[in-house]
C-alpha cells in the first residue's frame, strides 16, 4: 500500500489526524496551513531552508557504523544517523529553522513553544534568537526539576521558561499550555509545535521538515554500506525523529520500520509512556490518535526515564502506520534504555540522550536475533549532555 | 420542540434573554452537583451548561482548570456526570441542561452510546470544544435526531464563511466565545459583541449566546442587549471556590441573582 500520500486534504492519517481545536483556532490553522502550501513549493523558501540546514544546523548528519556496539550485540550492522551532531545536538532544529522561517514570512513577531525534556525549547530559543523573534517556552513543573540544564540555556538564548503547574506538570500539560497562549494571543504569535502531533497541518508539516534526516539516508546508506538498511529504529514519543526518518522510505517495502516506546518501569507496571502499544484511539491536542487514557477517557500519567519520551499520546501518522502494518512499535524500558546509553558510551565514546537510547537499546536486541550481513539503521536523534543528571542520580552520585 | 428551543420561544414571548450558568460537575465535590444546578435554577437560570471534567482543559482558564481538578480528585467522569442530570431531573423536567466538555470523554464511552445515555438521563444538548463541525459531521446528526441539540462555538476569529457553516449543524442555540483567549479572561470587548452579532444573525435563526469575559451584573446587562443568552462561567466557580462546599449553594445564589435582575430590567 502507497502510505507516503497521508494525508487527505483535511488532516487526516485513515481514521487518525484532523483539526479537532476549539473555533478560537480554526482561523489561525486555516492561515497557517494556506502559508504552509505556499512555501512548502516556493523555491526561495526551499533554498533558503536548504542553505540554513547546510550553514546553521550543519546538515548533513553523517552516518556511522558503529562496529564495537555491532560486535557486542553479536549479529546485525548497526549504523547511527547522528542527528545528536546538529547545532543544539537534537534532531529538534530541523523542525524549528522551517517554522521559524514560515513565522518570519507571515508577519509574526513572537513564538511560543512546549517542550518535554528541553530539547524543543532550546532548538526554538535558539531560531527565535537567530531570526529576531520574542520566544516563550512552557514547560512542565516536573521537567524543568529534570533538565535544569536546559531551562538555563534557553534563558541564555534570550526566551522565557514558563514553569506550567497544572495537571501532571509534564510535557502534555506544556502543550495545553501552549494552545492557551495561542488562543489568546493568535495575532501577532507563531506556535513552534515541537513535534508530529497537534492539529492540521502541524503532524505534516513538521514530518516533511524532519524528512530531511530520511532523504540523508536514502544516498549515504548505499555510500557508506553498499546498499539501504534491512530495517530502521528510532525511539517514539511524540514521534517527530521516527517520522523523519521513516517518512523517505515509507513506499520501500522491503525496509522495515520500527518505532521504539518507552516502556518506563514495564508495560504491566503501569508507569510506562508506550501509547502506540498499550494505549487506545481517543482525541486530544487537536488530532487523533492512540492515547494513554483510562475508561472514562481522562488522560492519564505517564512515565519515562527519558523527559522526551514521558508523552501520553504519538503523531497520528505513526497510529496510522501501526494500523496499516507498515511500521512495527516496541517499547523498551527504563533499564534497558540506560544499558545501552552505557554500551554507546564505553564502546563508541557517543553519550547518547536517553531517547534515543530507547532505539539502540532495541536495535541490539534485534542484531542479536540477525546474521552480521544484516544492516540496521538507528536514528541517535540527540544527545546526552542534558541527561547528565539523570544518569548520575541513577548510578548514586551527585555533583 | 426541544427544552432548549422551548425556553428561548418562552423567553421571547417575555420579552427577557436567557440566563446559562456554568458549572463544572462534581465540583466541590460530586454530592454538591444537584444542590447546586437547583440553586441556580432558584436565583434565575434559564439553562445550565454542565462541565463534564477533563483531564487536559485545553481551552480553559486557570478557574475552571481548578475546577475540573478538584472534581476529578472524586473520579468524575462522563457516566457520574450523566448520573447526576438524572438526579436532577428527579425534582426539576424543565429546565435544559447542556454538558460542556471535550471530545475524548465522548470518544472514550462512544459517540453513539453517548447520545443514547444522554437522552435517556435528561440531557438537552452538548457543546464539545474540540469537536469542530467538519469533525464531527455524523455526530451531530446522531445527536440530533435523537433530540439532542449540538451547541457551536463561534469566535471573533471566525469569517463568515465559517459561521454559515456552523450554524448549519449548530442546533439550539450558537455560543458566541466574545474574547480571544481562555475561559475567565478579563477582557470583554462589547463592541466586537456587537459588531459580531449582526453577522451570526444573517447567518443563522437560532438563538446566539454570549459567553467567555462576563464577570458581573453589568457585563451581562450590556451583553444581554445584544444577545438571546448570557453565559457565566469562571465567575461562578470563583464564587463556589472561595465560599468551600458548606456555603457553595447559599454563595452561587445570592451571586446570580443580582445578575437575573439586571438583566431583566433590561426588558
Amino acid at each position: 500500500m502507497q502510505t507516503s500520500k497521508w494525508p487527505d486534504s483535511a488532516g487526516h492519517f485513515g481514521p487518525y489526524g484532523g483539526v479537532f481545536v476549539a473555533e478560537t483556532l480554526t482561523h489561525a490553522l486555516g492561515d497557517l496551513i494556506e502559508a504552509y502550501e505556499r512555501y512548502r513549493v516556493d523555491p526561495a523558501f526551499q533554498d533558503e531552508l536548504r542553505y540554513e540546514l547546510k550553514h546553521y544546523v550543519g546538515r548533513p548528519s553523517p552516518v556511522y557504523h558503529a562496529r564495537r556496539l555491532s560486535q557486542k550485540a553479536g549479529g546485525a550492522q548497526i549504523y547511527l544517523k547522528r542527528e545528536d551532531l546538529n547545532h543544539t545536538g537534537a534532531h529538534k532544529i530541523n523542525s524549528t529553522v522551517g517554522q521559524a522561517m514560515l513565522a518570519v514570512r507571515m508577519g509574526k513577531k513572537r513564538v511560543i513553544a512546549e517542550t518535554g525534556a528541553g530539547q524543543h525549547g532550546v532548538a526554538s530559543a535558539t531560531v527565535a534568537a537567530r531570526y529576531g523573534l520574542e520566544c516563550v517556552v512552557y514547560m512542565g513543573a516536573e521537567d524543568i526539576k529534570r533538565q535544569a540544564a536546559n531551562v538555563y540555556r534557553m534563558k541564555l538564548l534570550g526566551a522565557s521558561v514558563v514553569s506550567v503547574e497544572s495537571g501532571s506538570r509534564t510535557l502534555k500539560d506544556a502543550l495545553n499550555e501552549a494552545m492557551r497562549d495561542w488562543v489568546t494571543n493568535v495575532d501577532d504569535t507563531f506556535y513552534i509545535l515541537g513535534t508530529v502531533a497537534g492539529p492540521h497541518p502541524y503532524p505534516m508539516m513538521v514530518r516533511d521538515f524532519q524528512s530531511v534526516i530520511g532523504e540523508e539516508c536514502l544516498t549515504q546508506m548505499p555510500d557508506l554500506a553498499g546498499r539501504q538498511p534491512d530495517a530502521i529504529l528510532a525511539c517514539v514519543g511524540g514521534g517527530s525523529n521516527a517520522m523523519g526518518i521513516f517518512y523517505p522510505y515509507v513506499d520501500r517495502d522491503e525496509v522495515r520500520l520500527i518505532g521504539v516506546e518507552a516502556a518506563g518501569e514495564g508495560l504491566e507496571s503501569g508507569r510506562h509512556a508506550a501509547s502506540l502499544c498499550a494505549g487506545k484511539p481517543g482525541v486530544l491536542h487537536g488530532n487523533r490518535t492512540y492515547l494513554l487514557q483510562d475508561e472514562d477517557g481522562q488522560i492519564t500519567e505517564t512515565h519515562s526515564i527519558s523527559a522526551g519520551l514521558d508523552y501520553p499520546g504519538v503523531g497520528p501518522e505513526h497510529a496510522w502506520l501501526k494500523d496499516c502494518g507498515r511500521a512495527e512499535y516496541v517499547a523498551v524500558t527504563d533499564s534497558e534504555a540506560l544499558a545501552a546509553f552505557h554500551d554507546l558510551c564505553r564502546l563508541e565514546g557517543i553519550i547518547p540522550a536517553l531517547e534515543s537510547s530507547h532505539a539502540v537499546a532495541y536495535a541490539m536486541k534485534l542484531a542479536a536475533t540477525m546474521p552480521s550481513d544484516r544492516i540496521l539503521l538507528v536514528n541517535l536523534s540527540g544527545r546526552g549532555d542534558k541527561d547528565m543528571h539523570t544518569v548520575a542520580e541513577r548510578s548514586g552520585i551527585t555533583f | 420542540m426541544s427544552r432548549i428551543a422551548d425556553c428561548f420561544a418562552n423567553l421571547r414571548k417575555s420579552g427577557r434573554k436567557a440566563l446559562i450558568p456554568y458549572i463544572t460537575a462534581g465540583d466541590p465535590t460530586p454530592v454538591l452537583t444537584v444542590a447546586l444546578m437547583t440553586a441556580l435554577v432558584e436565583a434565575g437560570a434559564d439553562i445550565i451548561e454542565l462541565g463534564v471534567p477533563f483531564s487536559d482543559p485545553m481551552a480553559d482558564g486557570p478557574v475552571i482548570q481548578r475546577s475540573s481538578e478538584r472534581a476529578l480528585k472524586h473520579h468524575v467522569g462522563l457516566r457520574t456526570v450523566l448520573a447526576l442530570v438524572q438526579d436532577f431531573r428527579k425534582d426539576n423536567a424543565h429546565t435544559p441542561v447542556v454538558l460542556m466538555g471535550y471530545a475524548n470523554p465522548i470518544e472514550a464511552l462512544g459517540r453513539v452510546q453517548f447520545v443514547e445515555q444522554a437522552v435517556a438521563a435528561g440531557v438537552d444538548g452538548v457543546l464539545v470544544v474540540d469537536y469542530p463541525p467538519e469533525e464531527c459531521g455524523s455526530f451531530a446528526q446522531q445527536a440530533q435526531s435523537a433530540g439532542l441539540d449540538t451547541i457551536f462555538l463561534l469566535a471573533p476569529t471566525s469569517t463568515e464563511d465559517r459561521i454559515r457553516e456552523v450554524a448549519k449543524v449548530g442546533s439550539g442555540y450558537l455560543y458566541y466565545v466574545s474574547l480571544r483567549g481562555v475561559t475567565g479572561s478579563a477582557n470583554l470587548d462589547l463592541g466586537d459583541v456587537a459588531a459580531h452579532l449582526p453577522m451570526i444573525r444573517a447567518a443563522s435563526s437560532l438563538p446566539i449566546g454570549v459567553g467567555f469575559g462576563i464577570r458581573d451584573a453589568e457585563s451581562a446587562k450590556r451583553v444581554a442587549r445584544e444577545a438571546d443568552a448570557v453565559v457565566i462561567g469562571s465567575r461562578i466557580i470563583q464564587e463556589i471556590e472561595s465560599a468551600g462546599p458548606a456555603a457553595a449553594v447559599e454563595q452561587v445564589k445570592r451571586f446570580l441573582r443580582p445578575i437575573r435582575l439586571a438583566m431583566d430590567e433590561q426588558g
